[in-house]
């Protein structure tokens, strides 16, 4: 244990000379022990000594005065690192941790090279180094090795954070400053103390994903110092010195990257695209080789699904906004001219029709030979398919735009004044649950629970049988997205341009990933890719596991509804009017 | 419901039926047959099992200092609730094991009090609803609720017994889910009639740690000499991260959780047979506790089984 005092060397009376006096107490009762504290201090001043580097503090003298030992070093106007990171109101400025990472990687590298045994820091994190006035680094502490305590029944230790995983068997090597400098690092990239968290955890915080600003490259950087085997870090500080150098550079060439570098972005052309004559806001729906997607130019559109050629389109008195359905060779889908429409599969012939009170927006769902959709009518209806009339009608308090979701034989759906209804099979409420806002997404259900999200901007997952809450998760603001689902994770966008992974169990996020504009449309997955359009007009294909981007497509419009991806391809229509069929 | 709307719109049978599934072979579904195994527990249980019309919940404990202590610094607490009617029965209940640490007897304050305010806080909230009609449902989540409790305890321990800290897993079983908090090194397991033995929560051990990095083996953990450091605890640092999560109840089977002075001590075999053979629930538990003591019982041994009937 010991102090740092500012001290004022009195030898140079002319002028104020600032030294740095480190004290050291000795309590050891033991004198063998005692001595051997004194000669260990006695080594690290004479080890100093023999240091020549700017950024070294110098060393002055040392002494011992009964039980407490000095060393007398520079002083290092400045602060350390620790102290920058929280006093900083924001994320430091990439550039600037990159030179500083730099010049730690200069002193190691010197460190190394010491003879006869290269010098191992041992305690490299935050509050070691300081930046001084000029702005540049000095390490500070040489501290005798701090070797892990072992602990009795019940001891608890605090995560050490900084340390790699080899040192709690009790090596040191050059390689276990590496992984402290990679924890330091990501430590002040990313604003996050390693000490709050578990123990080697750097590889569940991904830089970017806390520090959305951050490049790449930086973030491949750091996760090669702090692999878990030595094997697999930097082999020198030399080594890393360059990677850095080549960040700085933004060559993007790094020697010995870990994680994969998202594909080109931009690069992606469209196998087909097909232009209608006003905005697509809706879903699209793919049967038999055929795509069938309607339009805000009142069409219900029917295109070849290989090569985008157009074969009929069915036109309706009002906007298109819903997902269609094909169920037994017929196309269901409503209109804003408040009619839920059946035509047939391949000609587009009406088959019936059926009259609401209001706008329809929410996209049929057929069960047992039923057809379920809310309506701006406020009501839930039930519609038999081969008589296309009502058998009932279920009213709530406000417009439904939601699409009713048919599970554990119950009909689950949100209204826009915020309630979510569970109805059976006889149009009879089991139980209703209300959220603070509207309810415009649609439910999803797995195992006991079902998630959907509000305008209110939680997440929720309730019980699938009680409707009791079981997790909220907090989205940064309102949604009309719907979730996705896939093995333990759900997808969903929110207006403040993220799309979320979170995990279903814990309610915890996994990644969120940055859109330019709002995200209205609702994500599906594929294979092990989460596609999902923003009102900022692009495409995003995101890796489901990372959240990290794979390929996007810009449009020349908002993108609102959701894609279908069918045998590796991906359909989906713009605001600029056009339905584009790409590769997944 | 198929036949509810056959009923009630006179509709002939099949109808429309086989077009459906002809005009679209994409969603055909085919399910993939039983294994034995699945198929003998299917049909053991439904021929060994006595028809309940009623889903309950019923549970048994066990507990012992131990043969080498001489305090008791486990706390538990088992509450089983049924409310039935003319709606659906609410199996309910609240389960909790903690085992406290520290000197001076400061342990078994902190593991107590853990036990106590998250009991306490879960009764609070659910006692209204249970009791009072009529309700409305929770306007905290489930989750919410045991995260609350927690950092209630965590805050308490911290000022009333500072130095000290507690393991806690805590389990609120309501309705067919079980929605578990747990910070440290008692465990929480599925147990199935099979044999098998799942944990459903996570040491936060440094030994675990360890081994789920891969840094250390299976054997290598088993000599690990640090196997008592926790990484986390309840009463220590100054922010208490909790695993809070939501599991589907083991059906068939049943819920355990234990301290480390269980499961560490007998292994699963030891756990299965005492459960097979015991006649009920509280001699399943005096039966693992008193393999703990034999097996030495160097630590305090605490153990809840929870089962769904039904």
């Amino acid at each position: 244990m010991g102090s740092v005092y500012r001290a004022r060397d009195l030898h140079f009376s002319n002028v104020v000379k600032l030294v740095a006096v480190k004290e050291m107490i000795n309590n050891a009762s033991d004198p063998l022990i005692r001595q051997t504290i004194v000669q260990n201090f006695e080594r690290e001043a004479n080890l100093l000594a023999t240091l020549h580097h700017v950024a070294i503090p110098r060393i002055y003298d040392y002494f011992t005065e009964d039980t407490r030992s000095y060393l007398v070093l520079e002083y290092i106007h400045g602060k350390d690192l620790e102290a920058v990171i929280s006093e900083a109101s924001g994320f430091l400025p990439e550039d600037q941790i990159i030179s500083w990472a730099i010049q730690i990687c200069d002193v190691l590298a010197y460190l190394y090279a010491h003879k006869p045994d290269p010098i191992i820091f041992r305690d490299m994190k935050p509050s070691n180094v300081m930046i001084n006035h000029a702005g540049e680094v000095v390490l500070v502490d040489f501290g005798i090795a701090k070797t892990f305590q072992s602990g009795q029944k019940g001891t608890m230790i605090g995560t050490e954070g900084y340390s790699p995983p080899e040192q709690y068997r009790g090596e040191a090597t050059p390689l276990a400053d590496i992984y402290s400098l990679g924890a330091t690092l990501h430590h002040a990239i990313t604003r996050r103390d390693p000490r709050m968290e578990p123990p080697f955890s750097f590889a569940e915080r991904p830089v970017r994903r806390i520090n959305t600003n951050a490049s790449v490259e930086i973030e491949a950087v750091i996760n090669t110092a702090l692999q878990y085997n030595p094997s697999d870090r930097f082999p020198s500080p030399t080594a890393m010195k360059d990677a850095l150098m080549n960040v700085a550079r933004k060559t993007g060439a790094l020697s010995k990257i870990t994680s994969a570098l998202p594909m080109s972005s931009g690069g992606v052309k469209p196998l087909w695209s097909f232009k209608c004559e006003d905005e697509i806001r809706g879903a699209p729906v793919l049967s038999q080789g055929s795509l069938f997607i309607g339009c805000y130019d009142n069409n219900l559109y029917s295109l070849n699904a290989a090569d985008g050629q157009f074969q009929w389109k069915y036109a309706t008195d009002g906007g298109i906004v819903t997902r269609p359905l094909v169920y037994d060779k017929n196309v269901y889908f409503g209109s804003e001219d408040k009619r839920l429409h059946v035509i047939s599969e391949s000609a587009g012939k009406v088959v019936w029709t059926y009259y609401t009170e209001g706008k329809i927006r929410s996209s049929p769902r057929i069960a047992d030979n039923h057809v379920f959709f809310g309506s701006d009518d406020k009501d839930l209806h039930a519609v038999n398919v081969s008589s296309g009339r009502a058998i009932w009608k279920h009213s709530t308090s406000a417009p439904i735009h939601s699409t009713p979701l048919i599970a554990n034989d119950l009909i689950y759906f949100g209204n826009e004044a915020g309630v979510f209804s569970a109805v059976d099979f006889r149009g009879e409420i089991k139980w209703r649950f209300q959220a603070k806002r509207a309810i415009t997404s649609s439910p999803i259900n797995k195992a006991q629970a079902i998630y959907f999200a509000s305008l209110d901007g939680t997440l929720y997952s309730l019980d699938v049988k009680t409707g009791w809450a079981i997790w909220k998760f907090r989205l940064g603001k309102g949604s009309v997205s719907s979730p996705a689902l896939m093995d333990e994770f759900a997808f969903i966008g929110a207006a403040d341009g993220f799309i979320y992974g979170i995990d279903l169990r814990t309610a915890k996020e996994i990644w969120r990933f940055h859109t330019e504009n709002q995200v209205s449309g609702s994500p599906v997955v594929y294979k092990d890719s989460v596609y999902c359009g923003s009102v900022d007009g692009s495409m995003y294909c995101l890796e489901y596991r990372t959240g990290r981007l794979r390929w996007k497509f810009e449009t020349q419009g908002a993108i609102t509804g959701s894609p279908i991806v069918y045998d590796d391809i991906v359909y989906f229509g713009s605001t600029d009017h056009f339905v584009y069929a790409l590769f997944a | 419901m198929a036949e509810f709307f056959r009923k009630l719109l006179g509709i002939t049978k099949t109808q429309n039926d086989e077009p459906v599934t002809a005009s679209k072979p994409v969603e055909m579904i085919t399910t993939a047959p039983l294994s034995d195994q699945q198929l003998n527990e299917i049909t053991s249980s439904a021929q060994s099992a006595i028809k309940y019309e009623m889903k309950q919940l019923v549970a048994g404990v066990g507990q012992s200092v131990g043969k080498q202590r001489e305090h008791n610094e486990d706390s538990l607490l088992a509450l089983t609730a049924t409310l039935a009617g003319s709606v659906d029965s609410i199996p309910f209940g609240i389960y909790i094991v903690a085992d406290g640490m520290g000197g001076h007897q400061q342990g078994e304050v902190a593991s107590n009090a853990a036990v106590r305010i998250i009991g306490g806080n879960i009764m609070k909230k659910f006692h209204s609803y249970l009791f009072n009609l009529p309700t409305q449902n929770l306007q905290e989540s489930l989750q919410e609720l045991m995260e609350t409790s927690i950092t209630e305890a965590h805050q308490y321990v911290q000022r009333e017994a500072p130095g000290s800290g507690t393991t806690v897993t805590a389990a609120l079983v309501l309705g067919q889910l079980v929605t578990i908090a747990h910070v440290g090194d008692s465990r929480a397991y599925s147990v199935f009639p099979d044999g098998r033995i799942d944990p459903i929560t996570r040491d936060h051990s440094l030994v675990k740690r360890l081994e789920e990095l891969g840094h250390l083996s299976k054997d290598e953990a088993a000599n690990f000499p640090h196997r008592n450091v926790l990484i986390r605890a309840l009463g220590q640092g100054e922010v208490l991260e909790a695993d809070i999560f939501t599991v589907s109840f083991p059906q068939p089977g049943y819920l355990m959780i234990c301290s480390d002075g269980l499961w560490g001590v007998i292994d699963e075999k030891d756990i299965h047979r005492s459960i097979a053979e015991a006649p009920n629930l509280h001699r399943a538990c005096q039966s693992m506790v008193e393999a703990a003591n034999a097996a030495g019982g160097p630590d305090n041994i605490t153990v809840v089984l929870a089962q769904m009937i039904g």
